[in-house]
């Protein structure tokens, strides 16, 4: 039975909160309740990547795209566009780029300048469904490999696509497979790396959540090539809706006999188990993600040997991260000829990224390598919001660096974000805008690695540590000329000695907004003032002629510090107010201004 | 020990923790899926349930607590009954979460990672749940509220509140 109209709901994770949810329950009983069930289907997918216009509901045929649907357009979407076949003008997503009319999602410029390979099927199948999955082709490339090749030319074909690793390191696959194919041993694993630690990032989740079967069946491809009969997908315990859905994947893969004991009628054997991850974001570097299966405290060892030769419980091991993974299966359908022509020359294929920050249209995108770092966030991202000016964009998380106006026509591949002391890492694009302190954001990041490093290594245990100290005087006014120097050295002292990626990377941050942002540092230690207004002990709040007299301001103030009638221009008492920035978050005209602290008035601070 | 008038160990909690050892133990590494349990059964995994854990397992108490300690998933002391979240990934921060963090730890006094005397809350910073595009995020217990403001999130505890 073929549905005329099937409605597509976005179940990703800006939509699938209540919302989503209640929005599907209303038009499956209304269908019901009009008889028109036969007529339309609801199907509840992983992200769109739209997050910005969320809920979502598309519908097919015709991919008209609704946003902001609420319980109550339901009945008017029913009535109008699936009796009546007529579109509803007013839940039609605006196209924020040229206002024309638009038909359809493949027309929005968010989706047309992407190219969906590893989100294929994100928020088009329902991801609870195998058979959606095979209708997509799904697992035709792992019969074809089990029918028609043998492991070498499995690896062969990886090595050809130029696929490297998209976890971070950027480590061509099909070379990694070979190596953990020619270390002998009749026990070898294969692992998938979900652990996706980056915070601001997430591409991982959306492919478990929306695409759970393209993982499956890679890690089942990479088994055969390599020798392997079972894998484990090490997943963050923090995305239980991707853990949920990749059970109900595993199971419904094993009773097709997809997984299991011998593969589609092959002689091949392989399972999968999931393992959780517990929280830390080291165990996403591959030998602490084995110790952590094993039961350990997930720290890190010294490489080599690498996993390929002892990997879990001391068998030759390969990790792959989640998106690389699902890029495999296209290059067994499509070929890797055809992969390879995607992208650049020395970094093929697509990279999936999470636009967040200051950016008009926050989501997630999957682009070629090689468009250009204006092109994702102008064209794709639309830019930035409030008319506010752009900064810089941070790409590699707490590994990567902020890269600045004056690069944004860079073409995005593995080796051009090294070169810009940055780095590809899992796929996170923080855009900042001028209200964004870059001695802060700095701050931010070696915060976040100051509580994630394992204790191991002194230069990253202790090093990092002293960072964070001198960066946190700098940001309260008390950084001396010397601080400056000092976080160079030993900067590049850790970089050099630390035992893992973690500690290798951990200064990236800080040591690329030294280098892009200096002078926003020198303002800090000798002028005492933070540019951008954030270090609160380095700004006073005051209330500009915009002010119109609302209240909210002295209402959200939490010491009192602001006074004003209703209507009329309000004043900050700067004796009483502790620089929490909360009138400036409520104030509806943004007429609260944080400015740099006066000379004088620093003299007694 | 008991929590918010509510007994933490129990026979019936145990005897579930000790099913789910059974079954992990016919796989290798069967520590941390354990471990995993113990939190969900009783909301934390103290030194008595460690032990427990130790015996059954053959593993050192030593080795274990080493193991609990350092996953933040894990916690040795109980939490509330409600868990409020402040996403301080950062997509979020650079919107300005930190902001409604300060507002919660104010408004309910407590620093972020305690809970509160009478246990009905604890305020916890957590790294991206991978909501990034509805930044700052909050979650109350499992509900995800995204672009939130200080106004809006001390809105939404209030209305919580009521609820309870
Ligand atoms: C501190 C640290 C954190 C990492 N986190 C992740 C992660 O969250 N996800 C991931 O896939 N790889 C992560 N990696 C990279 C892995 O060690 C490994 O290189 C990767 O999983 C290999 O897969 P790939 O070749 O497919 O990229 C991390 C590395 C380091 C040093
Ligand atoms: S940074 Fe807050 S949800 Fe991702």
């Amino acid at each position: 039975m073929l549905e005329r109209i099937h409605v597509i709901i976005c179940g990703g994770e800006a939509c699938s909160k209540q919302e989503a949810k209640d929005i599907k329950r209303e038009f499956d009983r209304l269908l019901e309740q009009e008889g028109l069930t036969d007529e339309a289907k609801t199907v509840m997918t992983g992200c769109m990547g739209l997050c910005e216009y969320h809920p979502v509901v598309v519908m097919y045929p015709g991919e008209v795209f609704y946003q902001n649907i609420t319980v109550e357009a339901v009945a008017t979407i029913i009535e109008e566009h699936i009796k009546h076949g007529r579109i509803v003008e007013q839940y039609r997503i605006p196209e924020p780029f040229d206002r024309g009319k638009i038909k359809n999602i493949s027309q929005l410029k968010f989706y047309k300048m992407q190219k969906r390979i590893a989100l294929r099927n994100c928020g088009v199948i329902n991801p609870l469904d195998i058979s959606e999955y095979i209708a997509r082709d799904g697992y035709f490339a792992l019969a074809k490999v089990l029918r028609e090749m043998d492991p070498k030319t499995v690896i062969d074909t990886m090595k050809q696509s130029g696929l490297r690793g998209r976890g971070g390191g950027g480590f061509p696959t099909g070379l990694k497979w070979e190596f953990a194919a020619k270390s002998v041993d009749d026990v070898k694993y294969v692992i998938c790396n979900a652990d996706e630690g980056d915070p601001g990032a997430f591409m991982d989740r959306a492919v478990l959540e929306g695409d759970p079967h393209s993982v499956l069946e890679a890690m089942a491809i990479c088994g055969y090539a390599i020798g392997a009969h079972q894998g484990y997908i090490y997943v963050r315990a923090e995305y239980p809706v991707a853990v949920e859905r990749l059970e109900i994947a595993i199971r419904q893969a094993r009773e097709l006999q997809i997984l299991g004991r011998n593969i589609l009628g092959s002689h091949f054997d392989f399972d999968i188990e999931l393992r959780l991850g517990a929280g830390a974001f080291v165990c996403g570097e591959e030998t602490a993600l084995i110790a952590s299966i094993e039961g350990e405290r997930g720290m890190p060892r010294n490489k080599p040997p690498f996993p390929a030769v002892r990997g879990l419980w001391g068998r030759p091991t390969n990790v792959n991260n989640v998106e690389t993974f699902a890029n495999v299966p296209v290059i067994f359908m499509k070929g890797a000829d055809w992969f390879k022509n995607v992208g650049t020359e020395k970094s093929s294929g697509t990279k999936v990224f999470a636009l967040g920050g200051k950016i008009m249209n926050t989501g997630l995108i999957e682009i070629p390598m090689g468009t250009t770092l204006r092109e994702a966030i102008y064209d794709i991202g639309g830019g930035i919001p409030n008319k506010r000016k752009f900064k810089a964009v941070q790409t590699g998380g707490p590994s990567g660096g902020c890269i600045t106006e004056k690069y944004l026509d860079t073409p995005i591949d593995f080796d051009n974000l090294v070169e810009l002391g940055s780095m590809m890492g899992s796929g996170g694009m923080i855009v900042m805008d001028e209200d964004n302190c870059m001695v802060d954001v700095a701050r931010f990041y070696l915060d976040f690695t100051v509580e994630e490093s394992c204790g191991k290594c002194t230069p990253c245990r202790e090093g990092t540590k002293r960072m964070l100290d001198i960066l946190n005087r700098i940001c309260e006014g008390k950084g001396t000329e010397e601080d400056l120097d000092v976080l160079e050295r030993l900067g590049k002292m850790i970089q050099e000695s630390s035992l893992c990626g973690l500690g290798q990377t951990a200064p990236n941050p800080v040591l690329s907004t030294l280098k892009h942002f200096r002078s926003e540092y020198e303002a800090h230690v000798y002028d005492k003032v933070c540019p951008a207004g954030v270090c609160a002990k380095l700004t006073t709040f005051t209330i500009t002629e915009d002010c119109i007299g609302c209240t909210k301001c002295a209402r959200n103030c939490p010491v009192g510090a602001i006074h004003g009638k209703v209507k009329e221009l309000h004043h900050i008492d700067p004796a009483l107010c502790i620089h929490c920035g909360a009138c400036k978050v409520a104030c509806p005209v943004n007429a609260i201004s944080t400015k740099p602290v006066m000379k004088e008035e620093h003299a007694h601070v | 020990m008991i929590v918010s008038g509510k007994q933490l160990i129990t026979e019936e909690k145990l005897a579930h923790l000790y099913a789910s050892m059974e079954e992990n133990k016919k796989k290798p590494g069967p520590l941390m899926p354990t471990l995993h349990e113990a939190q969900k059964i009783f909301g934390c995994v103290p030194l008595s349930i460690q032990k427990i854990i130790s015996r059954e397992l053959d593993q050192s108490i030593a080795k274990i607590n080493g193991v609990v300690t350092f996953y933040s998933q894990f916690s040795i002391e109980p939490k509330g009954e409600n868990i409020i979240n402040v996403c301080l990934g950062t997509a979020c921060y650079v919107r300005g979460s930190q902001g409604i963090l300060d507002a919660f730890s104010d408004e309910l006094k407590i620093a972020p990672g305690e809970t509160t005397a009478d246990g009905i809350f604890t305020l916890q910073a957590t790294r991206c749940i991978g909501a990034c595009g509805l930044a700052p995020v909050i979650t109350v217990n499992q509900t995800v509220h995204g672009n939130c403001s200080v106004q809006n999130a001390k809105e939404i505890l209030k209305n919580f509140k009521k609820t309870l």
